[in-house]
Protein backbone atom coordinates (compact mmCIF):
# COMPACT_ATOMS: atom_id res chain seq x y z
CA UNK A 1 0.00 0.00 0.00
CA UNK A 2 1.06 3.57 -0.59
CA UNK A 3 1.52 5.77 2.43
CA UNK A 4 2.22 9.42 2.95
CA UNK A 5 4.16 10.52 6.01
CA UNK A 6 4.39 14.08 7.34
CA UNK A 7 7.75 15.01 8.80
CA UNK A 8 8.23 17.60 11.55
CA UNK A 9 11.31 19.01 13.25
CA UNK A 10 14.55 17.17 12.74
CA UNK A 11 12.83 14.36 10.79
CA UNK A 12 12.15 16.83 7.96
CA UNK A 13 15.86 17.70 7.85
CA UNK A 14 16.83 14.01 7.80
CA UNK A 15 14.37 13.03 5.06
CA UNK A 16 14.73 16.28 3.17
CA UNK A 17 11.04 16.93 2.63
CA UNK A 18 7.85 17.53 4.59
CA UNK A 19 5.68 14.97 2.78
CA UNK A 20 7.39 11.66 2.24
CA UNK A 21 5.74 8.91 0.21
CA UNK A 22 6.60 5.26 0.64
CA UNK A 23 5.18 1.82 0.01
CA UNK A 24 4.74 -0.94 2.60
CA UNK A 25 2.97 -4.33 2.48
CA UNK A 26 -0.69 -4.16 3.49
CA UNK A 27 -1.18 -4.91 7.20
CA UNK A 28 2.17 -3.25 7.93
CA UNK A 29 2.47 -1.90 11.47
CA UNK A 30 3.91 1.23 13.05
CA UNK A 31 7.00 -0.83 13.95
CA UNK A 32 7.40 -1.84 10.28
CA UNK A 33 7.28 1.81 9.27
CA UNK A 34 9.95 2.72 11.84
CA UNK A 35 12.17 -0.13 10.61
CA UNK A 36 11.75 0.93 7.00
CA UNK A 37 12.65 4.53 7.84
CA UNK A 38 15.71 3.51 9.88
CA UNK A 39 16.95 1.35 7.05
CA UNK A 40 16.47 4.07 4.49
CA UNK A 41 17.72 6.93 6.67
CA UNK A 42 20.42 5.70 9.10
CA UNK A 43 20.41 9.10 10.86
CA UNK A 44 17.15 8.13 12.57
CA UNK A 45 19.34 6.02 14.88
CA UNK A 46 20.80 9.25 16.32
CA UNK A 47 17.44 10.47 17.63
CA UNK A 48 16.59 10.20 21.33
CA UNK A 49 13.18 8.86 20.36
CA UNK A 50 10.78 8.61 17.46
CA UNK A 51 7.04 8.39 17.97
CA UNK A 52 4.41 8.01 15.27
CA UNK A 53 1.05 9.72 15.34
CA UNK A 54 -1.88 8.15 13.50
CA UNK A 55 -4.80 10.49 12.88
CA UNK A 56 -3.69 12.94 15.56
CA UNK A 57 -3.08 10.39 18.32
CA UNK A 58 0.15 8.72 19.48
CA UNK A 59 0.28 5.18 18.07
CA UNK A 60 1.62 1.97 19.60
CA UNK A 61 4.20 -0.05 17.64
CA UNK A 62 1.75 -2.92 17.08
CA UNK A 63 -0.94 -0.79 15.45
CA UNK A 64 -1.73 -1.52 11.80
CA UNK A 65 -1.40 1.20 9.19
CA UNK A 66 -4.09 1.93 6.63
CA UNK A 67 -3.67 3.71 3.32
CA UNK A 68 -5.62 6.83 4.24
CA UNK A 69 -4.22 7.29 7.74
CA UNK A 70 -2.65 10.62 8.52
CA UNK A 71 0.82 9.45 9.55
CA UNK A 72 3.13 11.89 11.28
CA UNK A 73 6.70 11.50 12.52
CA UNK A 74 7.15 12.90 16.03
CA UNK A 75 10.82 13.29 17.00
CA UNK A 76 11.58 14.38 20.61
CA UNK A 77 9.29 17.32 21.33
CA UNK A 78 10.63 20.59 22.76
CA UNK A 79 7.75 22.99 23.26
CA UNK A 80 7.45 25.44 26.11
CA UNK B 1 -13.40 26.51 31.91
CA UNK B 2 -10.56 25.55 29.58
CA UNK B 3 -8.94 27.94 27.09
CA UNK B 4 -6.35 26.45 24.72
CA UNK B 5 -4.78 28.47 21.92
CA UNK B 6 -1.93 27.97 19.47
CA UNK B 7 -1.04 31.37 18.05
CA UNK B 8 1.21 32.82 15.37
CA UNK B 9 1.30 36.21 17.10
CA UNK B 10 2.60 37.60 20.40
CA UNK B 11 1.03 36.09 23.51
CA UNK B 12 -0.83 38.14 26.10
CA UNK B 13 -0.18 37.23 29.74
CA UNK B 14 -3.11 39.47 30.64
CA UNK B 15 -5.50 37.55 28.40
CA UNK B 16 -4.65 34.27 30.16
CA UNK B 17 -4.90 35.90 33.57
CA UNK B 18 -8.26 37.50 32.80
CA UNK B 19 -9.69 34.21 31.53
CA UNK B 20 -9.03 32.31 34.76
CA UNK B 21 -10.40 34.88 37.24
CA UNK B 22 -13.56 33.76 39.03
CA UNK B 23 -15.31 34.96 42.17
CA UNK B 24 -14.60 31.70 44.00
CA UNK B 25 -10.88 31.74 43.18
CA UNK B 26 -8.43 32.04 46.09
CA UNK B 27 -5.22 31.99 44.07
CA UNK B 28 -3.99 32.33 40.50
CA UNK B 29 -0.59 31.16 39.24
CA UNK B 30 0.77 32.28 35.88
CA UNK B 31 3.79 30.70 34.23
CA UNK B 32 5.50 32.53 31.38
CA UNK B 33 8.20 30.75 29.39
CA UNK B 34 10.66 33.15 27.77
CA UNK B 35 13.42 32.86 25.18
CA UNK B 36 16.85 32.90 26.85
CA UNK B 37 19.88 34.61 25.25
CA UNK B 38 22.23 31.66 25.66
CA UNK B 39 22.41 27.86 25.86
CA UNK B 40 25.43 26.22 27.47
CA UNK B 41 27.43 29.41 26.98
CA UNK B 42 26.53 29.83 23.29
CA UNK B 43 24.71 32.99 22.25
CA UNK B 44 21.23 32.34 20.89
CA UNK B 45 19.98 34.67 18.15
CA UNK B 46 16.40 33.40 17.96
CA UNK B 47 14.21 30.33 18.31
CA UNK B 48 12.06 28.87 15.53
CA UNK B 49 8.97 27.02 16.82
CA UNK B 50 6.80 24.72 14.75
CA UNK B 51 3.88 22.49 15.67
CA UNK B 52 1.76 19.68 14.31
CA UNK B 53 -1.07 22.05 14.99
CA UNK B 54 -4.26 19.97 15.33
CA UNK B 55 -2.56 17.43 17.57
CA UNK B 56 -0.70 20.10 19.56
CA UNK B 57 -4.06 21.64 20.41
CA UNK B 58 -5.66 18.30 21.29
CA UNK B 59 -2.70 17.24 23.45
CA UNK B 60 -2.70 20.59 25.30
CA UNK B 61 -6.42 20.14 25.89
CA UNK B 62 -5.85 16.63 27.34
CA UNK B 63 -3.30 18.06 29.78
CA UNK B 64 -5.68 20.84 30.79
CA UNK B 65 -8.57 18.42 31.34
CA UNK B 66 -6.33 16.22 33.50
CA UNK B 67 -5.07 19.25 35.49
CA UNK B 68 -8.57 20.54 36.17
CA UNK B 69 -9.59 17.14 37.51
CA UNK B 70 -6.42 16.33 39.43
CA UNK B 71 -5.99 19.74 41.12
CA UNK B 72 -9.66 20.84 41.27
CA UNK B 73 -8.96 23.96 39.25
CA UNK B 74 -11.55 26.63 38.62
CA UNK B 75 -10.19 27.56 35.21
CA UNK B 76 -7.11 27.12 33.06
CA UNK B 77 -5.68 28.96 30.08
CA UNK B 78 -2.77 27.64 28.00
CA UNK B 79 -1.46 29.69 25.08
CA UNK B 80 1.50 28.54 22.97
CA UNK B 81 3.10 30.45 20.16
CA UNK B 82 4.74 29.18 16.96
CA UNK B 83 6.99 30.95 14.46
CA UNK B 84 10.17 32.94 14.95
CA UNK B 85 10.76 34.33 18.45
CA UNK B 86 13.46 36.72 19.60
CA UNK B 87 15.20 36.95 22.97
CA UNK B 88 12.79 37.75 25.80
CA UNK B 89 9.66 36.84 23.85
CA UNK B 90 7.23 34.30 25.34
CA UNK B 91 6.53 30.99 23.59
CA UNK B 92 4.15 29.83 26.32
CA UNK B 93 1.83 31.29 28.94
CA UNK B 94 -0.12 29.15 31.41
CA UNK B 95 -2.60 30.53 33.95
CA UNK B 96 -4.55 28.47 36.47
CA UNK B 97 -6.99 29.41 39.20
CA UNK B 98 -8.06 27.41 42.23
CA UNK B 99 -9.62 27.88 45.64
CA UNK B 100 -6.23 27.55 47.38
CA UNK B 101 -2.72 28.47 46.26
CA UNK B 102 -0.97 25.12 46.62
CA UNK B 103 -3.17 23.45 44.03
CA UNK B 104 -2.54 26.33 41.64
CA UNK B 105 1.26 26.13 42.02
CA UNK B 106 1.22 22.34 41.63
CA UNK B 107 -1.12 22.45 38.63
CA UNK B 108 0.95 25.03 36.81
CA UNK B 109 4.09 22.95 37.25
CA UNK B 110 2.27 19.80 36.14
CA UNK B 111 1.00 21.50 32.98
CA UNK B 112 4.35 22.91 31.81
CA UNK B 113 6.24 19.69 32.65
CA UNK B 114 3.73 17.52 30.78
CA UNK B 115 3.48 19.94 27.85
CA UNK B 116 7.24 19.61 27.36
CA UNK B 117 6.91 15.80 27.20
CA UNK B 118 3.85 15.18 25.07
CA UNK B 119 2.79 18.15 22.95
CA UNK B 120 4.05 17.96 19.34
CA UNK B 121 5.84 21.28 19.21
CA UNK B 122 9.51 21.65 18.27
CA UNK B 123 12.01 24.43 18.67
CA UNK B 124 15.22 25.07 16.78
CA UNK B 125 17.89 27.21 18.40
CA UNK B 126 19.64 29.48 15.94
CA UNK B 127 23.22 30.52 16.82
CA UNK B 128 25.75 32.77 15.04
CA UNK B 129 27.35 29.70 13.48
CA UNK B 130 24.56 27.18 13.06
CA UNK B 131 21.31 25.81 14.40
CA UNK B 132 20.11 22.80 16.34
CA UNK B 133 16.75 21.11 17.06
CA UNK B 134 16.47 21.20 20.84
CA UNK B 135 16.54 17.80 22.61
CA UNK B 136 16.42 15.86 19.33
CA UNK B 137 19.67 13.98 19.80
CA UNK B 138 21.58 12.93 22.97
Amino acid sequence: MNLKVLCFGITRDIIGQFEYKLSLPSEATVADLKNQLSTQFPKFATLKSLRIALNEEYAEDAMTLKENDEIVLIPPVSGG
Amino acid sequence: MIDIQLLHTSLSEQACLDFVKTDDTGGIVVFVGTVRNQTKGKSVIRLDFEAYEPMAISEMRKIAVQAVEQFSLKKISVHHRVGILGIGEAPVVIAVSSAHRKAAFDACEYVIDTLKETVPIWKKEVFEDGEVWVSATP
